[in-house]
């Protein structure tokens, strides 16, 4: 893989296709935790460690296990089972090792399991549904994929955050105020992100 | 009695909205939004997967022990997706091919894990199945509700069918990413305007968070919501 994939992808990831304000994965976290700076950072954190840990494990799974044995229906099964066996694993390590993190970053795992946007980045990267398919499905370009969506999650995550703060004692109408006021702003965020299309195909050219 | 069944139906479609009043389960809502037809496959696929585990996870309620609980609960919801996706494959192929990758996702649906914790667990099989009916009826409603808005507006049709005037005059903004934000936030404003006599300010902190059922870090005192 060349370096100048690796950007590409990477980018597109964040700016064009990005997860949380493009494709609408992972808005529970995103409306959820993206309260604070800190909380938001710590999640989107926990979300790109488990989201490339899942990938590498899923990817390999589905090619030398499901597809060789004829089992591609077993895909959501698996997949669901991995991540939620995976999750509680990481947070089984980080509490034995590494206490510091775990107590940073151990609230926000159990949260992940249910995360719409793991399990989509996984079932992405072997079936391409989205952006992956002009990329091609190495092992090595998988995993890229999913930092950039990682990546692209935190930066939705930490912008939003600022967003809310500033929102959170606006003075909106009564029957605007908390969540519906929170997801008009979130659109004008997502209109922002409009600007990026067609910028990364022709920026490395 | 009778009375009570009745509340246990009906309560999924305004009172306890799951997308407008409870926020669960907002990525299929606003990913599979854009047209009517969409909308109303994805509200059916997720009611049938709805029901099925809402009636599984009430029959075998006392076979389960506690500890267990969430992985045997993903366990089934996950088979019946995948058997939701295999007749949508084979009998209804337009469908699963707009649904694409939201198909799968049903699974992580915080609307069918959260019912099963909150309200599978712990009732009959009659009234679980009334819940899970009542609940993707109101789910189904809403996202048939927000994708006629999207796509008459946005696109000058409805159910592929193309509507006169606003045929030549869409904005088609609302078909994309943000007018499924902007539509959506409106919508959740409107039920609180007429459906709640006092709008109250929802908190965003864990327990807010659509996700707290399935927390375990929710009551803890180091989670953020102090």
């Amino acid at each position: 893989m060349t370096i100048k994939l690796f950007f590409t992808i990477i980018l597109t990831a964040i700016f064009v296709e990005n997860y949380v304000l493009q494709q609408f994965l992972g808005i529970c976290p995103f409306l959820g935790v993206s309260k604070k700076l800190d909380s938001a950072f710590g999640m989107s954190c926990a979300v790109i460690f488990v989201m490339l840990l899942a990938t590498a494990v899923t990817y390999p799974i589905q090619h030398y296990i499901l597809n060789a044995l004829g089992l591609e229906y077993m895909q959501t099964i698996v997949f669901i089972l991995v991540i939620a066996a995976l999750v509680q694993l990481v947070e089984i390590v980080l509490k034995k090792y590494v206490p510091a993190l775990h107590a940073s970053l151990g609230v926000y795992l159990p949260l992940i399991t249910t995360n719409c946007a793991v399990l989509g980045v996984c079932i992405d990267n072997v079936d391409s549904y989205m952006g992956t398919a002009s990329f091609g499905h190495t092992f090595p370009q998988a995993l890229t994929y999913s930092l950039g969506a990682g990546l692209g999650f935190m930066m939705a995550m930490v912008l939003f955050s600022g967003v809310r703060a500033r929102i959170e004692d606006n003075d909106a109408p009564p029957s605007f105020k908390g969540m519906p006021i929170t997801l008009i702003a979130a659109a004008i965020l997502s209109v922002s992100f409009f600007g990026f299309a067609g910028v990364i195909d022709n920026i490395f050219k | 009695m009778k009375g009570e069944r009745l509340k246990t139906l009906t309560k999924g479609i305004i009172l306890e909205n799951p997308v407008l009043v409870l926020v669960l389960g907002t990525c299929p809502t606003l990913a599979t939004s854009t047209q009517a037809s969409n909308a109303f496959g994805m509200g059916a696929a997720a009611t049938a997967v709805l029901i099925c585990s809402n009636v599984f996870i009430s029959l075998l309620r006392k076979a389960i022990s506690d500890k267990v609980r969430i992985p045997c609960y993903i366990v089934l919801i996950a088979t019946f997706v995948t058997i939701v996706q295999m007749i949508l494959n084979a009998f209804a192929y337009p469908i699963y091919e707009a649904l694409g990758l939201y198909l799968p996702l049903i699974v992580v649906n915080c609307i069918i894990l959260g019912r099963a914790e909150a309200f599978a667990n712990k009732h009959s099989v009659f009234d679980s199945f009334l819940d899970a009916v009542g609940m993707g009826l109101g789910f189904t409603l809403t996202l048939f509700v927000m994708a006629s808005i999207r796509e008459i507006f946005g696109n000058g049709t409805w159910m592929g069918l193309p509507i006169p005037v606003l045929a030549d005059n869409h904005i088609s903004i609302l078909t994309m990413a943000p007018g499924g934000f902007f539509v959506f936030g409106c919508l959740i404003a409107c039920v609180n305007k007429w459906f709640k006599n006092k709008p109250k300010k929802k908190d965003f902190g864990c327990e807010g968070c659509p996700s707290a059922e399935l927390c375990q870090a929710a009551g803890r005192k180091e989670c953020e919501a102090k």
